[in-house]
């Protein structure tokens, strides 16, 4: 056993080498040839598919499944990419359960639906393993689009623009590309490096160049590159993390849940990842169950998450729930920081007080509760930081403090449109991104070539 | 507890479940293996003239169609005859009668269409105590280009003659087998009965390819690049089967004809769906293949549990009672009108009966409703084909009501009449038969 298992603050190595990789190797694993067969037979080839209605992309989910049955993977594949060209990464992120997975007749009829993630990863691995492109890019027509931040969003967007022939420059903030497949899908839903293989894949079209630490309101502005480019694509995300609000936040050991997740991305080497024995995350989304699972991974003895609402009212899916249960994280409801506790100059413990809805609102009872913990992670929602636009020019309209787009992506600015996480009326999925990254790149290509 | 003893030509077996013959027949080792296994009987697998036993390929002998999950739905042979010595296998039957004096145990022949064959090989078997015989007028590979198997079975004439020759020169019992690579199979039915045959026994398998390698462009099974027709059985050609035995069970002229039922049964419910339509018993080889000799212990416990469920006591309360209900098509009661109705609360909205009905058939299946996916059957439009029933994955969420007299077919704007017509007096019908 590794020494430091059971000692306090937050030290690296509390596992032995090996389980590491074991903790952080595949959640699900994929389905074999014959796994893939049989998992495809189950599906109905529905008319007007719930599932198909049921994807943001709008894969066609029936038609892609009989492929496979059929003995056709790089056909499924196809089918696939067509509507989502990282079908890769949302065979392994998306929230199927739901999603397509939920509006699955059999999960109906049963409460088994077809395990159409785990069949479309079966699809894309397939043709990805083998470097099959399905795309080519049109005749160049001359037009060049500079898109920002190379997440799912952008680089869709590109992507589809590239195939119209459409010259793209990407300019991401970051050292790689791939924006949260790359530095906040946790660890085992995208293990062996796959957000790269994948940007690797879709960059492969051509006529895209990813230019690296260029930063929107300090290299360029806004204006600057409407001048310069036909259309400016915006998907930079969310810079913003949301602050606690509670006393001691500034303690070390209080760190943000996702950069903590970024930090542990691109790890070399996670034995030498510094993780806390006892572990509070405030929260109660995605983010929260997976920084308590790879808190738990990284040999956490404790992991505590804590949430303001009831299990009802938590975005993390029942699938997530359990799966953070599953890893011996305990789940709490009903309570909100109210002071971190401070030895020296590091964390300690939290003070958590309990809640309650009363006429509709959530207030404090006044009752607390101290947790242990030497490390707190914030997963409370981050926030679109609008400084870039408001520093580059004309400003664009914001609404609840994120871009206002309409149904193909447009903003308030002429020549410039937006997607992803930084839009307004998003849901905050990989795969909502790609299908704002992918209509906005029609909606571009419609107006540059009318 | 329903008595499922068998009695068949005066063969008697502890129940109708005998193994066909074919590989897992072939040897004294299996047979005993499959009496262990509580089989009735079994066809020993054909023996072939005294002199150097036929040869089989060296490669794949089996072919085979599957459903998912690999399961096997249709499977074809071009294994040939016995390839053991006449004598071995005579001295084998001998001893495993002496054994299993309680199973049925009938040795089936092939040997050239000379009286002089048939006369030297029928008193060899008859010397072993066996039951009786099955002549092997089946097989479609191999021993037909020779000039036996299905090639016999084929010509009525030939048929005819080799059953009489082997009345006359045996006192066992003869079950003539019969090829399904025929037209109609009520001729070489009528041939063998003609030829005082004790029993027909059917089917045999059916001339097949199970598929092709792609990659080699060879049909499958392939022998070095090469491949021939085979035989095809299994679950797959369990309605061909049925079919034939229907057609026998049902024709005026072998009345009382015994028929052995077999082809692709699997289960207790196959069987007496044989039995039903005529079969005395069954005869099973691909589900012993594919699972084993214990299948048996489900088709003898499913057997006797439905029997006991509906209160049938013995096999002849069972035995052609579906007959009577074959008819040709011109008697089906015209006035007989029926439309699908689609239990809501079932109903898992895979859309499959709107689609099947939309695009194939009579747009008589609504998508939406009120701005809502529901299906519901458009009466107006429901020419009551069923097809929705037999494609919708929900067992019983669609059924087919039939209408009552009295009510209108809202579809043809007519009232239901109580009584029964069919064709052979309807107006449209040029052939009609007139009023008296």
């Amino acid at each position: 056993m590794a020494q430091s298992r059971y000692e306090d603050g937050i030290v690296a190595g509390r596992l032995s080498p090996d389980v590491y990789a074991q903790n952080f190797s595949d959640l699900h694993p994929p389905l074999d040839m014959h796994e893939a067969r049989v998992a495809a037979d189950r599906c109905y080839f529905c008319y007007d598919a719930p599932c198909m209605q049921a994807c943001p992309t709008a894969i066609d989910i029936p038609l892609f499944i009989r492929q496979i049955s059929t003995g056709n993977p790089l056909g499924a594949a196809k089918t696939i990419f067509d509507q989502n060209i990282f079908g890769g990464m949302c065979a392994r992120v998306c929230p199927t359960e739901t999603l397509c997975e939920e509006a699955c007749v059999r999960e109906y009829a049963e409460g088994k639906p077809v395990q159409i993630g785990l069949l479309q990863r079966y699809a894309t691995d397939a043709a990805m393993g083998q470097g099959q492109q399905f795309f080519t890019r049109a005749a160049p027509t001359g037009k060049k689009i500079a898109v920002i931040g190379a997440g799912p969003a952008g680089l869709a967007c590109a992507h589809r623009l590239a195939m119209h022939g459409h010259e793209v420059i990407v300019y991401e903030v970051r050292p790689r590309s791939g924006g949260l497949n790359e530095y906040g899908i946790a660890a085992y839903k995208s293990p062996g490096g796959f957000a790269q293989a994948e940007v690797d894949y879709i960059l492969s079209i051509g006529g895209i160049t990813v230019e690296h630490g260029k930063a929107l309101g300090r290299d360029f502005t806004l204006a600057g590159l409407a001048a310069g480019y036909d259309a400016v694509f915006l998907a930079m995300g969310l810079a913003g993390v949301n602050a606690l609000r509670a006393e001691g936040e500034e303690a070390e050991g209080v760190e943000n849940a996702v950069d903590y997740i970024a930090t542990l991305r691109q790890a070399d080497d996670l034995s030498r990842l510094p993780i806390g024995r006892r572990v509070v995350v405030i929260g109660g989304g995605m983010t929260a169950i997976d920084i308590a699972v790879q808190a738990r991974l990284l040999g956490a003895e404790e992991v505590t998450i804590c949430y303001r609402r009831g299990r009802e009212h938590m975005n993390a899916s029942e699938w997530e729930q359990e799966l953070a249960a599953a890893k011996g994280v305990v789940i709490r409801h009903w309570l909100q920081p109210k002071r971190v506790i401070v030895e020296g100059s590091c964390a300690a413990g939290i003070e958590m007080e309990y809640t309650a809805m009363v006429d509709g609102r959530l207030i404090g009872t006044g009752e607390t509760l101290t947790l242990k913990a030497d490390q707190v992670f914030k997963a409370i929602g981050q926030g679109f930081e609008p400084t870039v636009l408001n520093g580059s020019g004309e400003a664009i309209v914001l609404e609840s403090g994120r871009i206002r787009v309409d149904a193909e992506g447009r903003t308030s600015m002429p020549k410039v449109w937006a997607g992803g996480d930084c839009v307004l009326g998003g849901d905050d999925l990989t795969v909502s991104a790609v299908a704002q990254g992918r209509d906005a790149a029609e909606s571009i290509h419609r107006v540059l070539t009318g | 507890m329903a008595d499922i003893r068998s009695n068949f030509l005066g063969i008697k077996s502890p129940n109708p479940f005998w193994l066909a013959s074919a590989p897992p027949t072939d040897k004294a080792y299996n047979v005993e293996r499959a009496f262990k296994a509580g089989w009735g009987g079994v066809v020993w697998k054909t023996l072939g003239e005294e002199g150097p036993p036929v040869v089989n390929v060296n490669g794949p002998r089996y072919g085979a169609v599957w459903g998912a999950d690999r399961r096997l739905l249709g499977f074809n042979n071009i294994e040939l005859i016995t390839d053991r010595d006449l004598f071995v296998n005579l001295t084998e039957i001998k001893q495993v009668k002496r054994n299993w004096p309680d199973r049925a145990l009938v040795v089936s022949l092939m040997v050239p269409c000379q009286e002089e064959a048939w006369k030297a090989i029928l008193p060899l078997v008859e010397e072993t105590g066996a039951d009786g015989i099955e002549l092997n007028f089946g097989c479609p590979h191999g021993m037909s280009e020779r000039g036996m198997g299905s090639a016999v079975g084929q010509v009525p004439e030939y048929v005819e003659m080799v059953v009489r020759w082997c009345k006359q020169n045996t006192r066992m019992p003869v079950i003539t087998k019969l090829t399904p690579n025929v037209t109609d199979i009520r001729n070489p039915a009528r041939a063998a009965f003609a030829g005082g045959t004790d029993a027909v026994s059917l089917i045999n398998t059916i001339n097949s390819i199970t598929g092709v390698n792609l990659d080699t462009f060879a049909p499958e099974p392939t022998i070095d690049g090469k491949g021939t027709h085979g035989g095809y059985c299994g679950p797959a050609v369990k309605p061909i089967a049925l079919h034939m035995v229907a057609e026998i069970a049902r024709d005026p002229e072998t009345r009382g004809l015994s028929i052995s039922g077999i082809g692709g049964i699997t289960t207790w419910r196959d069987a007496a769906e044989f039995l039903a339509l005529g079969a005395g018993n069954v005869q099973v080889c691909t589900a012993a293949m594919t699972y084993g000799f214990k299948v048996v212990q489900e088709m003898i416990e499913g057997l006797k549990s439905w029997m006991d469920e509906k209160g049938h006591a013995t096999l002849d309360d069972v035995i052609g009672r579906a007959v009577p209900n074959i008819a040709d098509w011109q008697y089906l009661n015209l006035n007989y009108a029926t439309k699908a109705r689609i239990n809501q609360d079932l109903c898992i909205k895979c859309g499959r009966c709107h689609i099947a009905c939309e695009d194939t058939s009579h747009q008589a299946i609504t998508s939406m409703v009120n701005g809502v996916r529901r299906f519901e059957v458009i009466e107006e439009e429901c020419v009551g084909c069923n097809l929705c029933v037999n494609i919708c994955p929900v067992e019983n969420c669609i059924t087919m009501v039939p209408l009552a007299a009295g009510e209108v077919d809202r579809r043809t704007g007519q009232v239901v009449l109580g009584d029964y017509a069919n064709w052979t007096t309807h107006p449209n019908n040029p052939m009609k038969i007139a009023a008296e």
